[in-house]
Parts: structure tokens; sequence; C-alpha cells
């Protein structure tokens, strides 16, 4: 295979400034689970794949980190020779074996339970979910408590995956063990870590 | 435990000046350049890269300039470089048979496809200090012999053809190789881990846990199968190429010792193999992790674990001489608040000691005084 | 008459060999030929030059299963001439500079127009030099093969 020219087109122009940018943004996301933190477009990827979803991408994934693909990303060319060029990271052969999952469509993702959950030794063992999302707003109001979480705060993201508050329950209720999301909007980044409770906002 | 003590900040500042003082000497010498560490102490450099697991000439010989030439020093330097870069890929696994041979022997044949050929070695000096070197001596030219390019096969595929000798050594298809700079070791390890740390593993420690096994700590009658030393290829699949890129070429040291084997309930008898595959120029290390790497092989042999050399924890735990020397060394680093707490302990158990005598003399002479 | 597909293999390992060469050749040599072949040419960076680790593997017994040697540095740089053409390059060693000619070397390889040029003014010359050396070191190392002769005792 020959690379096309749109697989090497549009990563970062300086990976080192470029990855610490997007890295402090997610850093600061999982800490303050539920705030929107402002990722600039520091990437272009071609197909399926979003800039901020890309930015993140090129932030975590590496050699090291085999990723998983929804069925949309995956048979994307395009997306796959670009993150093969600019990650490396392998293609994880099940949800199970991923470090890192990449999702463009949220609302027709597999269960949850389907990834690395961790173990109790090694609870970091997990996948990390980057759920491109159409929208941090606009969706059914979540409020949010736990650590990092003065009081509690609300979110309204869209689309979720389906029966998204129940399987986040079973997600708690595995801890430590349990997968983190990192929601991916059009310019910014939204966490959600395992330790965080969430329910439906009681209008 | 470790409590935080301020000052010693201008001592420390100035303990490393004076480090860089006393590393640079009288100034009248001039400095040594690490071309001349690359070209003239090209085993010491090898060494640093072989245990510091890194294969960079020129940033070997940094580390043994910046360390004073002190090697483990140098090795801890190369290693904690290593952990500031990022990762591109595994290559594909380097073909051997296929070296660019500067020296090639075997203890088990005389006459092989390919010749004995000594290369530059230390064997058959007579160890004796050289004056002339002492000086800028000049050196002669090496001796060339213009000839037909000669095969030279690995001699475990001439030793194959019996069927008396095992072969290279395989793992279940589909094992993906450990990486025990990835994964924390758990025991026991699979033998392509054990190789991984033994070939990045001290070589006095090795050494000495090779010669045990030949004094009869877990005896192998070994021979040299074959020891070769040279250039081998590396390639890389990447994703943006459609055939594997060629990297350049490494200079590796590779043995491979023959065991005679009476055999046991797992296996006939047979030679079996120990296997050893270093950075750079390194016989004596190469030839003792080939014998450690048998003798670690005991209990996939039906062999009883009777020795150290045999012991996979106790010999894979020990072998890094980096970790070794950080556990080592931190007793130095200030343990005021334990060593405080222990000398109470101490002193209430002497106390106790005391009381304790002192009871039983008082029982001993009221006895006496009943008599 | 060769299939599509046989010259397309046949252009892989040519382009593959040149790359070789280019990985292996010394630093300041691949500077001076490529200072002296006088390209005119624009490349933008598409990816480094940086500087990274890749494992080296061996086999247990020489040809069994696969296991990590240890790391070695290696440096990449991939560019994208105005033409279009994308090249890259690796090689051991830490010389970005190096390798950043290599892989406008490795594109302008690619423009069919500009082959022969590269080839000529670059790619054989190095080769050239690293056959010598190989060819020397070859015959160093061959004068130090032993000639065994067997000595004759007693009688028959």
């Amino acid at each position: 295979m020959e690379t096309a020219a749109n697989a090497v087109e549009g990563g970062f122009d300086d990976a080192v400034l470029a990855g610490q940018a997007a890295f402090r943004a997610q850093m600061d996301a999982m800490a303050r689970p539920g705030t929107v933190q402002p990722v600039a477009p520091l990437t272009a990827p071609p197909g399926l794949l979003s800039a901020v979803a890309g930015s993140v991408a090129l932030t975590l994934c590496d050699q090291d980190t085999p990723l998983w693909l929804d069925p949309r990303m995956q048979a994307d060319g395009d997306v796959k020779a670009w993150l093969a060029f600019h990650c490396g990271a392998p293609l994880a052969h099940t949800p199970a074996d991923a470090h890192f999952a990449l999702v463009s469509s949220p609302g027709e993702l597999i269960a949850l339970e389907n990834f690395a959950q961790g173990s109790q030794d090694y609870p970091d063992r997990s996948t990390t979910l980057i759920l491109q999302v159409e929208s941090l707003t606009g969706g059914e109001e979540l409020a949010l408590e736990g650590p990092g979480i003065k009081d509690r705060h609300t979110i309204a993201p869209k689309p979720m995956p389906r029966h998204f508050l129940a399987q986040w329950t079973q997600n708690n209720a595995r801890f430590p063990r349990g997968v983190d999301l990192v929601l991916a909007g059009d310019d910014a980044v939204v966490c959600l870590p395992r330790t965080t409770r969430i329910s439906r906002l009681e209008s | 435990m470790y409590v935080a003590v301020k000052g010693g900040e201008t001592a420390i500042k100035n303990a490393h000046r004076l480090l860089a003082d006393r590393r640079r000497g009288n100034r009248s010498v001039p400095a040594l350049g690490l071309e001349q560490i690359v070209e003239q102490l090209g085993l010491a450099v090898d060494r640093v890269m072989a245990e510091g697991s890194l294969y960079d000439r020129e940033l070997a010989a940094l580390a043994i300039r910046q360390a004073r030439g002190d090697m483990i020093e140098a090795i801890f330097l190369v290693r904690a470089y290593r952990t500031t870069m990022p990762r591109f890929g595994y290559s594909r696994p380097v073909d051997t048979g296929a070296m660019l041979v500067e020296r090639r022997v075997s203890a088990t044949y005389k006459d092989l496809p390919g010749g004995q050929v000594l290369g530059p070695t230390f064997d058959y000096t007579h160890r004796l200090l050289d004056p002339a070197l002492a000086g800028d001596v000049s050196v002669e030219e090496p001796a060339l012999r213009e000839e037909e390019k000669q095969a030279m096969p690995r001699v475990s595929s001439i030793l194959a053809q019996e069927g008396l000798i095992e072969d290279d050594g395989t793992m279940p298809p589909g094992h993906e190789p450990g990486d025990i700079t990835r994964t924390p070791n758990e025991h026991p390890m699979e033998r392509d881990q054990r190789l991984q740390a033994l070939s990045r593993g001290d070589e006095g420690f090795l050494l000495a846990l090779a010669y045990s096994t030949q004094r009869g700590y877990a005896r192998s009658h070994p021979f040299v199968g074959e020891i070769r030393i040279g250039e081998v290829e590396v390639e890389l699949d990447v994703a943006e190429l459609p055939f594997p890129v060629t990297l350049g070429r490494v200079r590796l040291t590779e043995c491979q010792m023959v065991n005679q084997f009476k055999g046991s309930l797992k296996a006939p008898p047979q030679f079996t193999r120990g296997y050893g595959l270093v950075f750079g120029q390194s016989e004596r290390k190469a030839m003792a992790m080939s014998l450690v790497d048998r003798a670690l092989r005991a209990s996939e042999l039906g062999e009883d674990v009777v020795a150290p050399a045999q012991d996979e924890e106790f010999v894979i735990a020990h072998s890094d001489n980096v970790q070794a020397t950080g556990f080592v060394e931190h007793l130095k680093l200030p343990h005021y608040v334990d060593f405080q707490a222990e000398l109470d302990l101490v002193r209430r158990m002497r106390c106790e000691y005391d009381e304790r005598e002192q009871g039983q003399d008082t029982t001993e002479e009221s006895r006496e005084a009943a008599e | 008459m060769k299939s599509e597909r046989a010259r397309e293999m046949e252009l892989h390992a040519r382009r593959k060999q040149a790359m070789a060469v280019l990985a292996r050749a010394p630093a300041e040599h691949v500077h001076r030929l490529w200072s002296e072949a006088g390209f005119e040419v624009e490349a933008r960076p598409l990816r480094g030059p940086e500087t990274g680790l890749v494992t080296l593997r061996g086999r247990m017994g020489g040809g069994g299963a696969a296991f990590n040697v240890g790391e070695a540095t290696v440096t990449r740089a991939s560019v994208r001439l105005e033409s279009g053409e994308i090249g890259h390059a690796y090689a051991l060693g830490r010389d970005a500079e190096k390798v950043h000619i290599a892989a406008i070397v490795d594109a302008l390889w690619q423009c069919t127009e500009r082959r022969d040029a590269v080839e000529a003014r670059i790619v054989a010359p190095l080769a050239a030099a690293l056959d010598e050396a190989d060819a020397k070191h070859e015959a160093e190392t061959a004068a130090t093969r032993v000639d065994f002769f067997t000595m004759v005792r007693g009688e028959d």
C-alpha cells in the first residue's frame, strides 16, 4: 500500500508544543470532570475523524497503546492510515485489548463492559474511550458529582451511548476498575472519569 | 522512611562543581573527545550500550566521559536517557546467519563452512603490558586476503542434521515476544523475556553465575558451538511504506553454547543449547549469557533446580546493575528518622534483656544461698 | 512483457535499496554529495526529523522464536515536495540533518524524470563507497582465517 497524501498531511505542526497544549487541556478536563476545556484544532485528520479527537489521539496514543476503532471508523481507510502514520498505534484485536478507543458514533457504541476494565491490582490497565460527540450541549441534562467537582456540575452532550446512565452506574460499581470517557466536541473536550457519579438532572 | 530535610543546597551545588572539576582533571592535559572514546575505548562503549540497553555509540561515549569512566554510572545515564525517548516500534528479528562476520570461531568443529576466523581478538596474546602503548605508536595497517566471499552458516544448522541437537527454541504460535521494559516481571518467566533481561544484565554477575555452573553448581557440560561477532542489518515495518525499511547495521556478538545432556523424564539424551546475543563486541558476556540461559532452562528440561544459576527469580531479579546499584546505594541517603526509631527499639530490647539477666542472677544467687 | 505487478515490485525493491544505502551512508558523505548534486527543490516537512527508539529483536538460538534484545536510537523524517511526491527516511543514530536530506532524496527518487540523476549523483556513489568499505573489511577479516594443516604421525 502506497501512502496517500491525506494520510501524511494534517499532523501536529510542532509535535512537542501542540502535544503539550492538548495534554494540558485533557489533564484539566480529567481533574475537573464536566468542565469544558478548549482544544485548538491543531490537527486536520481525514475522513470521519474530527480535529479535536485527532488531537486527543495524537497526544495520548503511540506504539505502545493498542487502539480500537468503532465499525464506521474501522471502515475508513484514510483514518486508519492517518493514525498509523502519526501515532503508530497498533489496532486492538478486541475491545478488551484496547488502551484507547476512538468512537465516531457514540449512539451506536457497544456496551462499555466490553472494553478493558483493568484489574484489581492494575486498575489503570483499562480502556479510555474517546467519544466524538456532535455537540457538548443540547443533549439530555446530566448532573455530575464526585472527586474534582464542587457540589454538582451539569453537562448535556449528544449523542451519548445507549442506556448511558445505567451503564455508567455499572461502571461506578466496578471501581477501582472501569473505563474513563473523553468527550471530544467541536473545539473542546469534557472528561468523565470512572470516579464521577452521574444522574439525570431533576428539573 | 524518608523525611524532607532542608539545607545542603549550597553544599550540593559546590559538590557538583567539584565533581565537574575532578572530571576534567589537570587542565594542561587535553580534554578527552567522544571520538577518541568511540574509536579507542570501543569495548567500554560496547559494554555501556549492552547494559544500558541502547545502541548508540556516541551517547555511550558521552556517558562514559560524564561518569568519569564509572561504567555502572554510565549505564545508568544511558538508561535514564532511554526513558525520555518515544518509541517507533519493534524491528524485524535480525538474521545472524547473514552477519557480515568479523570473528567466528567454533570449539566443536575444526573444519566448518566459512572456517575459523579469529578477527580482532585478545586470544593468544601474552597478556604482557606493552610499554610502547604508553605513547602514540604508529600501528600497522591490517593484513588483507582477497578471496571469494564464503558463506558462514550457523553451526547449529550443521549439528541439526544428525537430529542429536535440539532446535533453535520456539514459543507457541501467535506468541507476541514479551517486553520487560513494558510489563512488570512475573515469575516464572518465558524464555524470551529471560533472554531480554540477560542481554542487558550485568556482565560481572552473569560471568560469576556462568562460572559457578562450570564449577559444579548446575553442571551443564558446555561446549562453544560457535561465537560470531559482526554486523547485521536492521529492518523495521512502518505504516507508510509497502516494504520493511532498512535502518542500517548494528554490531552484535552471538554465542551458541552446546550442552551434553543425559536425558530426563521430559527429554531424551541429546545436546541441548543455551543462547547469548549482546550489543557490540562482548564475547565474555555473550558466553556467560548462553551458559546462564541454559541453566535457567532446568525446569523445562526436567532437571532438578539445585543451584543459584538455575533459580530464575534469583538470577533475573538481581542481574540488572541499575536496579541493584539503586537499591544498594540508596542506603547512603539520610535515614535519620528510621535509625532513631531503630535506636529506640534496640535500647528498649537491651533494657528488657538486662532486666531479665539481672532477674536470673538474683534467682541463681538465692538458689545458691538455699543450698 | 512484465506485468504491472512485477514492475511495481521491482520499483519497490529499487527504492528500498536506495533508502538502505542512504540509511547506512556516513552523514558527511551524504551532505557532500547532496550539496554537490545541486538539486533545486522545495521540501515541506510532514513529520520530523525526530529521534526515537526502535526495539531490536533477535531470535533464540539464532533462528527460533523472536525476543527483544534492546533499543537503538533511530531518526526519521517525512517531507513533501512542491510537485507532490512524499519522501520518507529512517536511519540508526541521531543525525537529523542527514535524515532530512535522505527524505528529500527519497522524494526526488520517486519523480520518474529525476530518478536517474538521483541514482547517479547520490545513491550510486554512496553505494560504491559502502561496498568498497565492506570489501576491505572482508579482506581484513579473511586474513585472520585459520588454515589448518595436519601433522602426519607414525606410518600410514
